[in-house]
């Protein structure tokens, strides 16, 4: 069985010995780990966030299927619990990293979590605190408490306290009705090394900071959101229970702008593409027109990129009568005052005109940042131009998933996979 | 061996503030049933678990059943070793969280769980792996990029790697491509595609074996004992392996067929494959008179994204394009291109190598639709297009037209049927004329592995010919334990992307000998020891199973009896649930074990406020989503039990009927999504399910009871707000049709 680590069982100073350290608890790192263990090879997986799961536990459903990610992730959680070769740490960073493949020497620091392994989740803790904060798992739609289970199937099974409120006094008193004395405000950072034959780089990406995108409202008008937050607010577990509101005035929508490329393919931005935001958002209005038949979609695009048999989703998207595809790049987002409602003003390409377009909500697709972008400097990292890492010939560091380039679930848990491999035969000696 | 089981109830977590925790030990304890029942206030404390520990050495206990949280949590705290069985038991998730407190009926259902989960471990043994001796090699079939790769990452890994290739030298497609697409920063230049570093390392490499001329004539047996037939010029020749590779990659779609787009009309309309070539032979020429192009146009998507050729996209047409743009645009300085396309497609940092062809004044790129490729009368070929953008009509005149073609999967069967629109059967089931359902896709597809299974020789396919996986997260799983399919056979793809797949598939691979030679199942319930046992004397070779096994384990002898294949298993049991002489069973999963548990369930003679339904559920999605719905504290009536079976498909319709005759109101079966989209982990579980239910229809009848006292549902594991409507409101249905006339009889 899968050991979770919990951070007050270790002793600074103390060290790990592994056959592959995986830096990241998403889709990609999740798998690495998975994969090395059912070969019969040990991984330690380490995690920033207090569980495990990443942009995939965020997200309401995957293209083409359809279908839940928290599905995937069960199966996964619950072959990583039957392993006896995955440990696993959360709410840790990774430091330094030096050494030659086959012995790698990383320095990793385990955040506090406030919360020992005596938790089990019943939730009298958060119910008595009285201090809320942004949700930070929805994007800050919605607030949670400052004592908050990351979701409903975080991984461990535990509640966490927001390090920033640990002396606030009406948080230190829901220590008294913890049943289980599970609440240890005096945890502390613990800096532990790690010994590894081979590394998996995982770490994943974040969103593009849209309010960058100067001309298109995000933070001026808050029904222009992004796509990520589309996902929280279409979830079932999200701010709105699954229903899709404006969040200016809570009102269910009846029509929204997709602005595709939103940063991306942009040399003052973003000049790649993030290869899955034509597919995201194509997913997002297929989900909306299945839950408000009334509703009329606009999707802005430049190329609509489907590649493979994802064509197929494309195909059947451009079936759907109330789906309009305009190409053409929004330039500019502004608000009707009169209605409260978006414009969007659009180049359209095929008259080389502008088009002003009104809407309730506007969705921004923004592209992937590769969070090795800000790692790199700390860990000398090599990355590309744009931050994405760059696998070195010889090296026991391996990448997966979106730390290499921007990619779906599919085509990161593939790399993950290879990875894998590639770490056992680092462990062999032989890459 | 006796069973000895202790039973242990925590307090905590509300648990004793809604259960009546004494008459429950009671319960345990009631006939002896348990030889050690307690209850802690907090079971998950350190100490208590180290006292459980301490009770099965004291008392020798082999089965301890845990009545706390659910099964999902602290899964490693209430490990207590493979020779002690254990069961969870989820007081909290779908008693307390979920239920009135002090209410009869709650305290009811809690008694019923504690007395199923004292049956399952009366009635079920520790599994024990199958052992045998077996084969850790593993078989390439391609000797293209993918499968270079595929065998080199297996022999560095210190496995053994046979590769076998159909044509008389390794390379494939590589060999006859000079240069690929920029893959590294600044994306400005084309790379080497390292087909002769990889040759030289596969020739190099003594745990690589390498046949050329050779094919797969047959493969029998199972993973880890997999009896291959080669065949070349020189013979046959047997080997073993124990898992399987295909990368046998693709061919070109057909330009013959793209008469519309010019084929045919000149020489000097030519596909992308005759660029790659020239490329390799001395540069671009015009075909018809060898003279330098001075007008090159290539149409994008010529035959692909086309519902009348391939409805796909072949993903690296437009980075082929603008790598043969670039070579011919360096090697001509003075040639003009231009580029027709439908959506330029060149994902991730891919881009930055289109902007810099972009950059280029002399490559023109208009979004547009080919009206019509011609001869003009000066030998040029005039090439029509309606520009999308600007809505006009262009004509450009070209002496070299070329048509990117996409890719067509080695797997793909090109006959007069399959070429009919839309006839992508794959991965869909038939039914036959007798009511039975049979994977259509596996009787189709070319024969390379030319498996002996008798659902078919090779991988089943999915649409348009690929043996991709089904799933998202699990994009390496095929329907043929320990057989997996990597690079342009499995979708399209480039060089570099087809050496990447090829490491995933070679772990894959290597995870499947290791797994199969320690006698554990591979995903998804890897390291699962127990495999399905059947009772021969009595089967009536109906053949149920060896039709419904969603991985083709079992085979048939003449008179068809199944012969069963225990490596080929994926211990969904599919086969248990399919049995209508129910002698298929699991040492920890079986008809007896269900049996019981439903017989455990005490069912009060008064119908009136004590309905009761059973309900079966996948322990893959629809019983996390029950556990969610506890955490949500969602409440729902305590008239229903809920037993979780691995898979819906394991369900036989006995139990079904079992539960009726003896009393229950209503029969729920709860399982995941079927259809094109289906989320079965099982490939085939709720569809199977729903195929039994005309079964069960048939002893609805036989009995005389209504046909709405059993429902199906299908749920998602995030569903769980359903959960309450789904249950409920199948109490109220019950309670308009009225108690079950067998009661109490």
């Amino acid at each position: 069985m899968t050991q979770i680590i919990h951070e007050n069982q270790l002793k600074s100073g103390s060290t790990i010995n592994t056959d592959a350290l995986i830096v990241g608890g998403g889709i990609a790192g999740i798998t690495a780990a998975i994969e090395l263990a059912e070969t019969f090879h040990h991984a330690l997986l380490i995690e920033s966030q207090p569980s495990l799961g990443g942009r995939v536990a965020a997200t309401n459903q995957y293209f083409p299927k359809m279908c839940p990610p928290t599905c995937g992730l069960e199966i996964n959680l619950k072959r990583i619990k039957n392993s006896n070769y995955i440990k696993v740490l959360t709410l840790t960073e990774i430091q330094s990293v030096e050494g030659a493949p086959g012995s790698y020497k990383a320095s990793i620091k385990i955040n506090p979590r406030y919360i020992n392994e005596k938790c089990t989740a019943c939730g009298k803790c958060a119910e008595a605190c009285e201090v809320s904060i942004p949700n930070t798992f929805n994007y800050g739609l919605d607030q949670t408490k400052a004592i908050y289970l990351p979701h409903l199937m975080a991984y461990p099974f535990r509640y966490v306290i927001d390090g920033n409120y640990v002396n606030d006094p009406r948080v230190r008193k829901c220590a008294e009705v913890c049943e289980y004395g599970a609440i240890d405000f005096d945890m502390r950072p613990i800096q532990i090394t790690v010994n590894a034959k081979a590394i998996v780089w995982a770490t994943g990406w974040r969103p593009y900071d849209a309010k960058r995108l100067d001309n298109l409202g995000f933070g001026k008008y808050p029904d222009v959101i992004t796509n990520v937050m589309m996902e929280r607010i279409a979830s079932e577990n999200g701010p709105y229970g699954g229903k899709i509101v404006k969040p200016s005035d809570g009102k269910e929508i009846s029509s929204i702008g997709f602005v595709q490329c939103a940063g991306s393919r942009d040399e003052n931005h973003l000049p790649y593409c993030s290869a899955v935001c034509c597919l995201a958002s194509m997913k997002q209005a297929s989900y909306v027109r299945a839950r408000y038949p009334e509703a009329d979609i606009h999707i802005f695009y430049i190329d609509i990129r489907s590649p493979g048999r994802l064509e197929d989703f494309y195909s059947k998207a451009k079936q759907d009568p109330k789906l309009h595809f305009h190409r053409g790049k929004v330039g500019k987002i502004t608000r009707n005052d009169a209605n409260g409602n978006l414009v969007l003003t659009a180049e359209d390409t095929l008259t080389g005109s502008t088009c002003d377009y009104e809407v309730e909500m506007a969705v921004l697709a923004v592209g992937m940042v590769p969070n090795t972008a800000a790692d790199a400097p700390a860990l000398n990292l090599q990355i590309d131009p744009y931050g994405f890492f760059v696998p070195q010939q010889k090296s026991g560091i391996i990448g997966a998933g979106t730390a290499l380039r921007p990619a779906d679930v599919a085509d990161s848990v593939r790399d993950a996979t290879g990875a894998a491999l590639k770490a056992i035969n680092v462990t062999a000696g032989r890459n | 061996m006796d069973t000895k089981i202790g039973v242990y109830i925590c307090r905590g977590c509300d648990i004793e503030k809604a259960i009546d925790i004494e008459k429950l030990v009671a319960e345990a304890a009631k006939g002896g049933k348990a030889a050690v029942c307690k209850s802690h206030a907090v079971l998950c404390a350190k100490e208590t678990v180290e006292s459980i520990k301490d009770d099965i050495k004291a008392e020798n206990l082999n089965r301890v059943a845990i009545a706390a949280c659910s099964g999902r949590v602290f899964t490693e705290l209430f490990d207590f070793g493979k020779d002690v069985l254990t069961d969870r038991i989820s007081l909290r998730e779908q008693v307390a969280w979920s239920h009135a407190p002090n209410d009869e009926d709650t305290q009811m259902l809690a008694e019923d769980y504690i007395r199923m989960g004292i049956a399952r471990l009366q009635n079920s043994e520790p599994p024990e792996p199958y052992i045998e001796p077996t084969s850790k090699s593993i078989m390439v079939i391609g000797g293209g990029m993918s499968g270079l790769q595929a065998a080199l990452a297996v022999a560095e890994a210190g496995y053994q790697a046979v590769l076998i290739e159909k044509e008389k030298e390794l390379g494939g497609w590589a060999a006859k491509t000079t240069k690929s697409y920029p893959r590294i920063s600044p994306y400005s230049n084309l790379d080497d595609t390292g087909l002769q570093d990889l040759l030289q390392k596969v020739n190099s490499n003594k745990n690589i074996q390498v046949y050329t001329s050779t094919v797969v004539e047959k493969t029998s047996g199972q993973p880890g004992k997999f009896a291959v037939t080669l065949k070349n010029e020189s013979g046959g020749k047997q080997i073993e392996v124990g898992a399987i590779i295909l990368a046998a990659g693709w061919r070109a779609y057909d330009p013959g067929k793209l008469t519309h787009l010019g084929y045919g009309i000149s020489p000097d309309v030519v596909t992308n494959v005759d660029i790659e070539r020239m490329m390799g032979n001395g540069g671009i020429k015009r075909p018809s008179d060898g003279k330098k192009p001075e007008s090159v146009v290539f149409i994008q998507c010529a035959g692909s994204r086309d519902e009348n050729h391939l409805p796909y996209c072949s993903s690296v047409c437009c980075l082929v394009t603008l790598k043969q743009a670039l070579y011919i645009r360096r090697s001509y300085p003075d040639t003009k291109i231009y580029i027709i396309y439908k959506d330029m497609r060149t994902p991730a940092q891919q881009e930055l190598f289109y902007a810099q062809v972009q950059d280029d004044d002399a490559v023109f790129f208009t979004k547009g639709e080919i009206k019509e490729v011609a001869k003009d009368n000066s030998g040029k070929i005039l090439v029509t297009a309606t520009d999308t953008l600007l809505g006009e009509s262009i004509s450009i005149k070209a002496d070299l037209v070329v048509l990117a073609t996409g890719m067509v999967p080695a797997t793909k069967v090109e006959t007069l049927e399959e070429e009919s629109v839309g006839d992508t059967a794959g991965d869909q089931t038939a039914t036959t004329a007798d009511g039975k359902k049979e994977a259509a896709g596996a009787e189709k597809g070319a024969k390379i592995i030319n498996l002996t299974y008798r659902q078919g020789t090779d991988l089943p396919t999915l649409k348009y010919g690929f043996p991709d996986s089904h799933y998202i997260c699990f994009p390496y799983e095929t329907r043929r334990t320990a057989i997996y399919a990597c690079g342009a056979v499995r979708a399209p793809m480039g060089f570099a992307e087809s050496r990447d797949d090829a490491y995933g598939a070679a772990l894959k691979a290597i995870q499947a000998v290791e797994a199969v030679s320690r006698g554990l199942a591979v995903h998804p319930r890897s390291g699962d020891a127990s495999f399905p046992e059947f009772f021969m004397q009595r089967c009536t070779q109906c053949k149920r199973c060896t039709e419904e096994c969603p991985f083709g384990t079992l085979d048939e002898d003449e008179k068809g009896t199944p012969l069963p294949n225990p490596f080929r298993c994926r211990r969904c049991g599919v086969c248990m649930g399919a049995c209508p002489e129910r002698i298929i069973s699991f040492k920890n999963y079986n008809v007896n074990m269900m049996s019981q548990m439903i017989k455990s369930i005490h069912i009060p003679d008064e119908f009136e406020e004590k309905p009761r339904i059973l309900a079966f559920i996948c322990e893959n999605d629809a019983l996390p989503s029950v556990d969610m719905a506890g955490l949500m504290r969602l409440r729902y009536n305590a008239m229903i039990r809920l037993i979780p079976l691995r898979c819906l498909g394991s369900m036989n319709t006995v139990w079904v009927s079992d539960a009726l005759a003896s009393g229950f109101d209503g029969v729920l079966l709860i399982g995941c999504k079927k259809g094109d989209d289906y989320q079965c982990h099982f490939i085939r579980g709720s569809e199977l399910a729903a195929t039994r239910m005309s079964n069960v229809r048939e002893k609805l009848k036989q009995l005389v009871l209504e046909e709405e006292r059993v429902r199906l549902h299908e749920l998602a594991i995030s569903d769980y707000r359903k959960i309450p409507e789904i249950f409920d409101g199948f109490l109220e249905e019950i309670d308009k049709i009225g108690p079950n006339p067998y009661k109490g009889m």
